[in-house]
């Protein structure tokens, strides 16, 4: 389905450490993964690129006019960006981050949103819990450009300051004020949403989105199954089982599983043959998505390589040219598993501890949306058997 | 292959949804739809209204006086009949192998919320609150207008009185109308507030999966008056020749069909007509005649039928006669070897149908097993009905919501054609695991996994359990249906 018409501008919205830039650059990640091109647009970048050395709070005083005007400038010179992006580069989406606080500055952007012919979609993160914010403060703030000179300690306090030169002039999304504009208001890390006035598909699976992902702490466990018998053969597709070597692998998995110690692990597989064997040996229970099952290479199933490239010379050709876009005749491309993976990756989201036993080219589309690695790179990410890969969110990542 | 029994991980217990609001807000109007949506996608769900109830114990209905605060007699009865439909939704839930059970009434006071929450939480049931709340007159006059004045409590009336009466009727709850409280009373409750019509959504705390696509679907349906149009490509040169599948072009019939159907969207005088295709060149030829731009869904292509592909029937049951007639016994679950069931099918027309939802007129130009599946969804027609309804070539269906359902005209554009429609064999019975022999274990899913045994049809509206398309973790249960 068409996703955008005309070009899509979230604005996120809110105090600093409430999550703007997490949820920006996780948004902009999935939204490229299915296919919509996003880029975000940091104005604290920006900022960082024009003033080199940040000094203390007090640039973000609300009474300090020189930093006033920097801040501006460098909010305008992202806005010059994002319409060069949206009207001149093909971006569907942009995603400027900010703290937009104040209604002044959210008007001017929606203005020119309407000017350069976009519809604008604002984001905004309400938070209150002090745990919250001190937890957030650790993760990414810490570690920031602008406190590569600082203690920890000294980084905290002063942070704290410059969260508080906002905190008069903050002007959260209204009900009654601001009931034309179309936003999400997340408040609480998810606890509950405020949605107004959702306008179109891409607005519904960016609110859809928000409102599955978390910030608890999990890992996610992805591999393929054990090697199987078409594999010893050179063999792709197909649906055959195990191989000695795989059901060894398989129960080297059990015995790695025990001693990672997870609470509540999910586990889930295809409805393949090999990847429900390896499940099998984990004894615990597991769950089947046919979403899960190989990229069907057509008339290509059960080949081997050599085959495919005696029987059918120019597919072969033609694949290499542009794999994540070529589809095996009355099979796959890479672009259809996208769109077929993308309720796991949803469902993904929602979850906590899982263990994803699927194969070759589902794996590498899972990975390339963790790892936020573009179409051209997909195909070609490493997979090998018998490895898992564990996958932990850290900061931004 | 051993047969793998997956357990629930966690608990899954099943949901009462609580409708919250004010007569003539949509309560019932979103209880059916969200009801039909559910149990399309495999989730056995019950709207249990108590209105209903009220009409059964209380013969004959008077006046607005009924539902006057201060009428005691009739607030014992209305407590009555709450208390009853919570007994059935205990039933249901706990017996019935139901999931999801839609508690259909104004539930305006916290007393009232109260009973239900204790109820549910002596009988391990979750809760999630769905409140409609309006104020604008012209939406609940309406409402009143499309679904009220010929509710059979206003059999005798004429419109006029009819609508005073029920206006009055809506007076006796405000006074003591306690709205859902997110920000302090209801903090802890798991609760949607949809707000005029959908123009604003208030969310707390969703719990799970099924909350998280309760909360999306009804973000995504809207009541402005539009059409849908369904319809097969025309005739296909496969078509002809009685083979299915494949991916063959129009006959010079279907050519025909196609400048009909150019013809029929002209007078039919729309605005903005969107048109989807599958991706298989039979639909795409047909939308080229309509000089409309047109749009490619993969979801929309016809059932896969695996290693059957363009054969003919007689071809199947010479090469292949016990899958023929495994797919005769239970052709809703039956998946062709290599290829799709129409459980599978539902499962990737979800999408579809959720864009269908959010969009206004729309012509849907499919195939027959594809078309078969969205007029289930909108007819609200079982997964035992679902294979055998009747998508002639050549014919468009024209749906339009109309009070709680959809309406359907069946138009032939007339361009002779081949039938199609295989009717449900007189001798089928049900066998034994029809199932089981697929090369890779077949799932009989529900949607979260739950220890009930699946049952069979016992309810018009409710489709036998299968997957939740899209997000579906798919498990085989302990039992398999027909046992």
């Amino acid at each position: 389905v068409c996703m955008t018409n005309c070009p899509t501008l979230i604005v996120m919205v809110g105090l600093p450490a409430r999550g703007k830039t997490y949820i920006s650059k996780k948004l902009t990640r999935y939204l490229n993964w299915i296919g919509v091109p996003t880029k975000e647009f940091n104005v604290g970048q920006y900022r960082r690129d024009l003033v080199k050395k940040y000094k203390s709070f007090e640039f973000f005083l609300p009474d300090n006019e020189e930093g006033l005007k920097i801040r501006k400038q460098c909010a305008l010179a992202a806005l010059n960006d994002v319409r060069q992006y949206l009207s001149e580069e093909n971006g569907h989406v942009a995603v400027f981050d900010a703290t937009n606080t104040t209604r002044e500055r959210r008007e001017t952007i929606y203005k020119f949103g309407e000017e350069n012919g976009y519809k604008t979609f604002f984001v905004e993160s309400v938070c209150v819990d002090p745990e919250v914010i001190a937890a957030n403060i650790v993760q990414v703030k810490l570690g920031s450009p602008d406190y590569v000179d600082c203690s920890n300690d000294e980084a905290t306090e002063d942070f704290m300051k410059r969260i508080e030169c906002y905190k008069n002039s903050y002007e959260t999304l209204d009900e009654t004020l601001d009931k034309d504009l179309s936003y999400i208001k997340i408040m609480d890390v998810g606890r509950s949403y405020l949605v107004n006035r959702v306008m179109d598909h891409i607005q519904s699976r960016i609110v859809y989105y928000l409102m599955n992902i978390h910030v608890t702490p999990r890992s996610i466990y992805l591999c393929r199954h054990g090697e199987s018998e078409l594999n010893l053969k050179g063999r792709i597709g197909g649906d055959p089982g195990l191989s000695i070597r795989g059901k060894e692998f398989a129960k080297s998995l059990a015995q790695f599983i025990n001693e990672q110690n997870i609470k509540d692990l999910k586990v889930w597989t295809s409805q393949m043959k090999r990847t429900i064997q390896t499940a099998e040996a984990l004894g615990v229970p597991y769950e089947q998505w046919k979403v899960l099952n190989e990229i069907d290479a057509g008339v290509c199933e059960e080949m081997t390589y050599e085959e495919i490239q005696e029987n059918y010379p120019l597919e072969f050709a033609l694949r290499d040219q542009d794999k994540y876009r070529y589809r095996y005749p009355k099979g796959e491309s890479y672009e259809d598993l996208v769109q077929r993976l993308e309720p796991v990756i949803m469902e993904l989201e929602r979850q906590e501890n899982v263990l994803v036993i699927c194969h070759q080219a589902v794996m590498r589309c899972l990975l390339a949306y963790f790892l936020d690695k573009p179409a051209e790179q997909l195909p070609y990410l490493k997979c090998p058997l018998h490895t898992v890969l564990k996958l932990t969110p850290v900061a931004y990542g | 292959l051993p047969l793998i029994a997956c357990g629930p991980q966690l608990a899954n217990s099943p949901t009462v949804i609580v409708m919250v609001g004010l007569p003539a807000r949509g309560k019932t109007y979103t209880s059916k739809k969200l009801t039909r949506y559910l149990n399309w996608i495999g989730v056995p769900t019950k709207v249990f209204n108590v209105g209903e109830y009220r009409r059964e114990a209380v013969k004959h209905y008077s006046s607005y006086d009924f539902f006057r605060p201060d009428n005691e007699e009739a607030m014992k009865v209305r407590r009555q009949c709450a208390l009853a439909a919570l007994r059935d939704v205990k039933l249901y839930l706990a017996e019935e192998a139901g999931q999801i059970a839609v508690f259909d009434a104004t539930n305006t006071t916290r007393e009232r919320r109260g009973m239900i929450l204790n109820f549910a939480k002596e009988n391990g049931f979750k809760v999630f609150f769905i409140e409609s709340v309006c104020n604008d007159p012209t939406v609940v006059a309406t409402n009143v207008m499309e679904v009220k004045l010929s509710s059979p409590d206003y059999r005798d009336c004429n419109s006029t009185d009819a609508m005073e009466d029920f206006m009055k009727r809506i007076n006796c709850y405000q006074a003591s109308y306690q709205p859902l409280d997110p920000d302090d009373y209801d903090r802890e409750l798991s609760l949607i507030k949809v707000i005029d019509v959908g123009q604003r959504f208030l969310v707390n705390r969703v719990q799970d999966h099924i909350q998280s696509r309760i909360v999306y679907y009804l973000m995504n349906i809207h009541v402005q008056p539009r059409t849908i149009y369904l319809c097969r490509h025309g005739e296909s040169e496969f078509n002809l020749k009685g083979k299915i599948g494949g991916d063959s072009g129009l006959s010079n019939r279907g050519k025909k069909f196609a400048l009909a159907l150019n013809k029929f969207v002209e007078e039919q005088n729309l605005k903005d007509l969107k048109v989807w295709t599958s991706q298989l060149k039979r639909t795409i030829q047909t939308a080229e005649a309509l000089q409309l731009p047109y749009e490619q869904w993969k979801a929309l292509n016809e059932i896969d039928a695996g290693v059957c592909e363009e054969m003919t029937y007689e071809e199947i049951r010479e090469q292949h006669p016990e899958e023929f007639a495994l797919r005769d016994q239970d052709k809703y679950y039956y998946r062709y070897p290599s290829g799709e069931s129409y459980q599978d099918l539902v499962q990737r027309l979800e999408p579809v149908i959720m864009e269908l939802e959010r969009q206004e007129n729309v012509l849907v130009i499919c195939h027959q097993a594809v078309m078969r599946c969205l007029l289930a969804y909108f007819l609200d027609k079982s997964a035992d009905e679902m294979p055998y309804l009747k998508c002639p070539l050549h014919t468009v269906l024209k749906l339009t919501p109309v009070a709680y359902g959809c309406r359907v005209e069946s138009i032939s554009l007339n361009i002779e054609a081949v039938n199609t429609h295989r009717e449900r064999p007189e001798e089928a019975k049900k066998g034994p695991n029809p199932l089981m022999r697929r090369n890779s274990v077949t799932p009989l899913a529900s949607p979260e996994p739950t220890k009930k045994p699946r049952i069979n049809s016992f309810e018009e509206h409710v489709a036998v359990s299968s997957a939740l398309p899209g997000c579906v973790p798919q498990e085989v249960p302990t039992q398999l249906p027909g046992q």
